[in-house]
């Protein structure tokens, strides 16, 4: 009886020593940049339902980060909520209402920046999702990719997007890109080169938010 | 095209000089021919050979798998018949120890009973009084033929005495019937117990009866092992395989309760180990430990009925004195009983779970909450709940087709191992002997490009013959 008792206790001792193993690498960090310039302010709603389909969508272990752009968005204070969702599922679930109820907090206070970084939110983003350590990393831009710099800002510099995918959400067409669709092409082709060139691994649009969401999440 | 070309002796001239290739080759392969046929007849003979002796040796190895899995398969249905055998013995000896051992005294009883039915009879045997002796001095009265008083009143005296003996006697005579009827009455129950007696008696006897004669078919059965008969190991073979895929589906329905077991507890062991740990890169550890919780129920139950005697893998717990499987049998079975309660509250957990994030979802997806309809929504928890305790007792008993299988699997595998052999060896054997057939078919199809170099041959034989021949015919002439 003492034996089985030892193999009964290794087993139970086995069992708890591999869950121990590292899980990192399994779990996907997601970034997510809200444009909150202009008239992108309007389109908080449309914000709010893509959080929520992040938030339904990933899974313990896994994190997230809302933040918005502004002025100067190289900034931690520009992060609105983030979380690294519990092991356990019930306490994830928990993380998930707290993070919701923080975003509904935010959608209501009165949005509206003069200038829109990009990049410095992009570099910000980098820096979180590296240091989550996760294995799949996503940036998620929520703009019409339109930067507009402030004096005295210098974002003209190459970036580090390495392993990271990039997924720019509901980008819209301008007044000026109506005149001449070539701007809007182009924008979104230097934004596409620029982050190929930063070592991004995939750069995806989508533009079709009722039918499109899960291509936000979904690697290739 | 300069490589072909390089072949050539007249570069300029393809036909001339192909023929004079031609021509060479065939002088090289006739001149070849006798050692050619050679090579292509000893190399036909050696694949033959080899093939011939691959093939008997795996001829003789199945046979000897034969023997060895006979071996196996009679030893086991030996000890499987002794088993059976014995079992019998000790149920023949149960019945005599519990019923037969009353038999002396219920015999006794009988015996009592017996003559005490045999003194009543013969109390109501008793035969009535006989006539008094003075009916026959009547009838010589009567025979009187003087008449007077004195007859007719001494016949009417006789006839009041008559009339009141008669009286008397016929009273005395009921009365003694009535005792006669009273005792015969009072012998009834003793002839029912009897009747009782003798077909309990009989009751038993036929039951040991049947048992002997079961009994005497197991040893029937066990005689034809003994002197390995082949219509008793063909019936083992056969017996061994209904066995195999008997328990082989028990195993699969078995299979299909442990997996609804997993998918049960999966999710709420996620809870206690992390959902996000993995172990490989596709196996999560939450999974493997759902796993290794119903695997330990199994060892649970497997060690349950072995300490029960109900299977028989591991001759180390069947050998234990009484006092140590026993208390084996409880710990398994506390085992058993405290998982089987941690899997019914990890049911109770993934019910919990799904609710919880049922009700995210819908707060994300910003829909009106569902409401409670009433004590019935409670149901499936309550029947995840008696899953989670009653399947782990379930899935304790698949230990007895485990041991089918082990069991039966040996003969399987045996079968088939001989059969696959003999399949193999028909097979190279037959290989051997289109070996054998084919060199004289490789030594003309070789004699085809030479055909011409032959048949010059066989021109200058018949011609050298004839002149031999007319040679031998001048010089028998002349002599």
């Amino acid at each position: 009886m003492k034996r089985i008792l030892l193999i009964a206790s290794v087993l139970f001792g086995s069992l708890f020593v591999t869950a121990c193993g590292d899980s990192r690498m399994h779990s996907h960090a997601v970034y997510m940049l809200v444009d909150t310039s202009g008239t992108y302010a309007q389109e908080m709603n449309k914000a709010t339902r893509i959080i929520n389909y992040l938030l339904a969508s990933l899974n313990s272990g896994d994190s997230l980060a809302v933040a918005k752009v502004e002025t100067r968005s190289f900034t931690e204070k520009d992060i609105i909520a983030k979380v690294t969702f519990d092991k356990r599922p019930s306490q994830a679930t928990t993380q998930k209402r707290a993070f919701k109820a923080k975003i509904e907090e935010f959608a209501k206070q009165p949005l509206g920046s003069a200038f829109t970084d990009i990049t410095g939110g992009l570099i910000q983003g980098a820096e979180y999702l590296n240091e989550t350590q996760a294995g799949i990393k996503t940036i998620v831009i929520f703009s019409d990719m339109q930067e507009e710099l402030g004096q005295g800002t210098v974002r003209d510099f190459p970036i580090k997007l390495d392993g990271i995918r990039i997924v720019a959400l509901n980008v819209t067409k301008l007044r000026t890109d109506n005149a001449d669709p070539r701007l809007y092409l182009d924008r979104l082709a230097r934004w596409e080169a620029r982050v190929r060139k930063a070592g991004a691994v995939e750069w995806v649009m989508v533009n079709d938010l009722e039918n499109n969401m899960e291509s936000i999440l979904k690697t290739r | 095209m300069s490589d072909w070309h390089s072949w050539l002796f007249w570069p300029d001239s393809v036909a001339l000089s192909v023929l004079a290739l031609g021509t060479l080759a065939m002088l090289f392969l006739y001149a070849a021919r006798t050692p050619m046929h050679g090579v292509i007849h000893s190399l036909c003979h050696l694949v033959t050979q080899s093939t011939r002796f691959f093939s008997r040796w795996l001829f003789l190895s199945a046979e000897n798998l034969r023997l060895r899995n006979q071996s196996v398969l009679l030893a086991h249905g030996q000890e499987g018949a002794a088993q059976i055998i014995e079992r019998e013995f000790e149920r023949v000896a149960d019945i005599i120890r519990k019923d037969l051992h009353e038999f002396p005294a219920l015999q006794r009883k009988l015996m009592e009973e017996v003559t005490r039915i045999e003194e009543d009879y013969r109390k109501s045997g008793e035969i009535p009084p006989p006539p008094p002796e003075w009916v026959n001095a009547l009838e010589s009265v009567s025979k009187l033929k003087s008449g007077g008083d004195i007859p007719r009143k001494l016949l009417e005296d006789i006839h009041k005495s008559i009339q009141k003996i008669h009286d008397k006697t016929l009273s005395e005579y009921r009365r003694s019937y009535e005792e006669r009827h009273k005792i015969l009455k009072a012998a009834q129950p003793a002839w029912r117990s009897v009747d009782k007696l003798a077909s309990e008696m009989e009751k038993k006897m036929l039951t040991l009866q049947g048992n002997a004669k079961q009994i005497d078919g197991h040893i029937t059965k066990y005689e034809g092992m003994r002197t390995r008969d082949s219509k008793t190991e063909h019936a083992l073979t056969t017996s061994a395989f209904v066995q195999f895929f008997i328990s082989g589906l028990v195993m699969v329905i078995a299979m299909g309760g442990a997996f609804i077991n997993y998918k049960l507890i999966a999710l709420p062991m996620s809870e206690m180990v992390g959902a996000s740990d993995y172990i490989t890169d596709s196996l999560k550890t939450s999974d493997v430990a759902a796993l290794v919780i119903i695997l330990m129920e199994a060892s649970m139950g497997l060690f349950l009925l072995e300490s029960l005697r109900i299977t028989q893998l591991f001759p180390r717990i069947a050998s234990m004195d009484d006092r140590m499987r026993h208390r084996l049998m409880l710990a398994s079975l506390i085992f058993l009983i405290i998982l089987a309660g941690i899997e019914s509250s990890l049911a109770l957990m993934r019910d919990m779970l799904i609710t919880d994030k049922a009700s995210l979802m819908r707060d994300l997806a910003s829909v009106a909450p569902v409401v409670e309809d009433g004590w019935f929504t409670r149901i499936p928890m309550a029947g995840q709940m008696i899953m989670g305790f009653v399947l782990p007792f379930a899935l304790a008993f698949v230990a007895i087709p485990l041991e089918s299988t082990v069991h039966s699997l040996r003969t399987v595998i045996g079968v088939l191992l001989v059969q696959s052999m003999r399949g193999l060896a028909f097979v190279i054997r037959f290989v051997g002997v289109m070996f054998k057939r084919i060199a004289k078919v490789l030594e003309l199809v070789y004699d085809i490009p030479i055909v011409i170099p032959i048949m010059i041959e066989n021109w200058v034989k018949a011609l050298r013959g004839n002149v031999s021949d007319k040679g031998q015919i001048k010089s028998g002439s002349t002599s």
